[in-house]
């Protein structure tokens, strides 16, 4: 048995309610799931079944109401929101649209990611950015507005980004949903190959059945709860 | 170092990068800001402009101190105090000197196409001192003959082309309130708003043209004092000595009398200030609309911005740079097109319109304010961005 606290993630008993009174649905029912350092675990299941709502308790954009959250080994029920600010900065997101910055090149957008880094210089940070891009492979579109790139170009970036913070967790929700599926497929597998290399945990919300297979772990989750695995 | 440091340490620009990726949004804050700028440039300059010009005369005068009527309200309706007070004033030991100056307006016929307006005459002895300008003794000297008197060129063109008339060495002779004069000397006064224009000449010859001015009666007294002497000590020791008839005061507090008439008693004041107010409301309301599309539009960005990790404070200082970098881009083309503007007026209506430093800073710091001010209110938006929401 390991030391849960060497965990990347630790929930317990997790529950979450949305709304009020008569109209208040429990979403979330007793979850308790695990990730070691360096795994890859794919959560699946039909929409409305509370995966999203689970990411976003685990990125710590949202107020744990009930149960144990351990990222890094740092509660997040009761946690102040600078708390969760600060965890943020380790934690790296790559969302079902792409969510670049539109008025920024790839590279700059990159380095949004890059200057959440203290203690290197201007110039470190955009090479490091620059590595990043290579890595994707968009060296030849280092200054290309979000405008001017395709669907997969911009997820390559979106994920550029997201590791050039350097998080210990990377969150993914339906990175694929809307790439093809050739594209889908060699973004998950890049998305894993670096990843893994700076042993970075990665949760990958997904519907997509052809990239299942990318997983260390595959979790179900129906109604607001997690099957027991097969 | 420290610099260094910083710079090193320098992150994407993102304030600029937001504003400068669109040039529209950014020309039409531009636009507005320095519309916003050159209202306030000009309703101030102007009513500046006015006050000083009220007392273009006043700041010329050779005094200490002025002795008026206590009736007296303004350049444009001064009464006359017996011209014996002077005397009585040079009894003080600090008086040096002392001047009698007639002050009333007369009319003006223009040599040129024989249409007459009012013009403020003065008349002094032309013995004595009048005005500070090293040139001004010798011109007077010419006013001793009689029916001679000294045209003010910044007077407006209506009055006639005397000073170019005069300076290609003809002899311009024309009528003040139906008596014949002839112009002997060209001088620089400028027009205010009672006075279109000012001529100057002795006592003699103001008497003449004014024959109603009641005998002995003078409407400015202005006093010299002797070097060192305590104006303010004077000025109270006279006060307790003369009649009452009279009104002792130093020569400054006659400047402030005169522009506070224009101040207090005229809507002047109010009307530019009022101005002034419109010109940056309406900049406000330009600036808070820009800043605050520009938040909604880019909403789901500060969020992401937020799910990375970049905590509110930064984001806030990003709309607090936008604001900021708007009034510098702002205040730029306002303070040129200032710049033009004055000179026009200047030109236009001999106004004494100058960018002062003062008013320039004090647009600036308007213009910043405007501009931070809607930067504060366009971030109560963002505290709508949720990161929760973007999933």
């Amino acid at each position: 048995m390991k030391n849960i606290n060497n965990n990347t993630l630790n929930i317990a008993s997790l529950n979450h309610w949305y709304g009020q009174g008569e109209m208040r649905r429990h979403v979330l029912q007793s979850i308790s799931m695990e990730i070691s350092p360096g795994e890859v675990v794919l959560l699946t299941g039909p929409s409305g079944c509370g995966k999203t709502t689970l990411l976003t308790l685990i990125g710590a954009l949202r107020k744990v109401q009930d149960g144990d959250l351990k990222v890094f080994g740092k509660q997040l029920f009761g946690a102040s929101r600078k708390t969760r600010q600060n965890l943020r900065k380790n934690i790296g997101m790559i969302f079902q649209g792409h969510n670049l910055l539109r008025c920024l090149t790839a590279e700059q957008n990159v380095q949004m990611g890059a200057d959440l880094l203290n203690g290197f210089s201007y110039k470190a940070r955009r090479a490091q950015s620059r590595e990043w891009l290579r890595a994707v492979g968009l060296e030849d579109h280092l200054s290309k507005l979000p405008h001017d790139l395709s669907g997969g170009q911009k997820q390559r970036v979106a994920i550029a980004r997201a590791l050039a913070a350097r998080p210990k967790l990377l969150l993914a929700d339906e990175p694929t949903s809307a790439l093809d599926s050739s594209t889908g497929r060699e973004i998950v597998d890049l998305l894993k190959k670096l990843a893994l290399k700076q042993s970075c945990s990665v949760l990958m919300v997904t519907h997509d059945p052809r990239i299942l297979d990318v997983a260390d772990r595959l979790l179900r989750m129906e109604d607001g709860q997690i099957l027991p695995s097969v | 170092m420290e610099l260094n440091n910083f710079y090193e340490k320098r992150k994407i620009p993102l304030a600029w990068l937001l504003l400068t990726r669109q040039p529209l949004r950014i020309l039409v804050a531009i636009a507005g800001i320095s519309f916003a700028g050159i209202l306030m440039f000009m309703q101030l300059g102007f009513r500046d402009g006015l006050f000083d010009a009220s007392v273009t005369v006043h700041k010329l005068f050779d005094a200490d101190l002025v002795l008026i009527s206590p009736r007296s309200k303004s350049s444009i309706s001064m009464s006359g105090f017996p011209r014996r007070r002077l005397v009585q004033a040079m009894a003080h030991k600090d008086v040096m000197g002392t001047t009698a100056v007639n002050w009333n307006f007369l009319l003006w016929r223009n040599p040129e196409n024989l249409s007459t307006r009012s013009i403020l005459a003065l008349g002094f002895e032309p013995s004595k001192p009048l005005l500070i300008d090293n040139d001004f003794e010798r011109k007077a000297k010419t006013l001793k003959n009689k029916g001679r008197v000294l045209f003010d060129d910044l007077s407006r063109d209506e009055f006639g082309p005397i000073s170019s008339w005069f300076n290609s060495e003809r002899i311009v002779e024309t009528e003040v309130a139906g008596k014949r004069v002839r112009v002997s000397g060209i001088v620089s006064l400028g027009p205010s708003f009672g006075a279109d224009g000012n001529l100057i000449t002795s006592s003699e010859t103001y008497l003449e043209l004014s024959p109603g001015n009641p005998k002995g009666s003078i409407e400015i007294g202005l006093v010299r004092l002797k070097k060192g002497s305590d104006i303010e000590k004077v000025v109270r020791s006279l006060n307790l000595s003369l009649p009452s008839d009279v009104k002792v005061m130093s020569l400054k507090s006659f400047i402030d009398f005169e522009k506070n008439y224009w101040k207090s008693s005229t809507s002047i004041g109010f009307i530019f200030t009022l101005g002034a107010a419109m010109g940056f409301i309406v900049g406000c309301v330009i600036v808070y609309q820009i800043l605050y599309s520009d938040v909604s539009d880019h909403l789901p960005e500060y969020a992401t911005l937020m799910a990375m990790g970049y905590n509110l404070r930064s984001l806030l200082g990003v709309v607090a740079r936008e604001g900021f970098i708007l009034s510098i881009m702002g205040y730029v083309p306002a303070y040129i097109s200032g710049q033009f503007l004055y000179a026009l007026v200047r030109s236009s209506t001999k106004l004494p319109v100058e960018m002062s430093f003062s008013r320039a800073s004090i647009i600036f710091c308007l213009i910043l304010f405007m501009c931070m001010g809607s930067a504060l209110a366009a971030m109560k938006k963002l505290a709508d961005a949720d990161p929760a929401e973007i999933f």
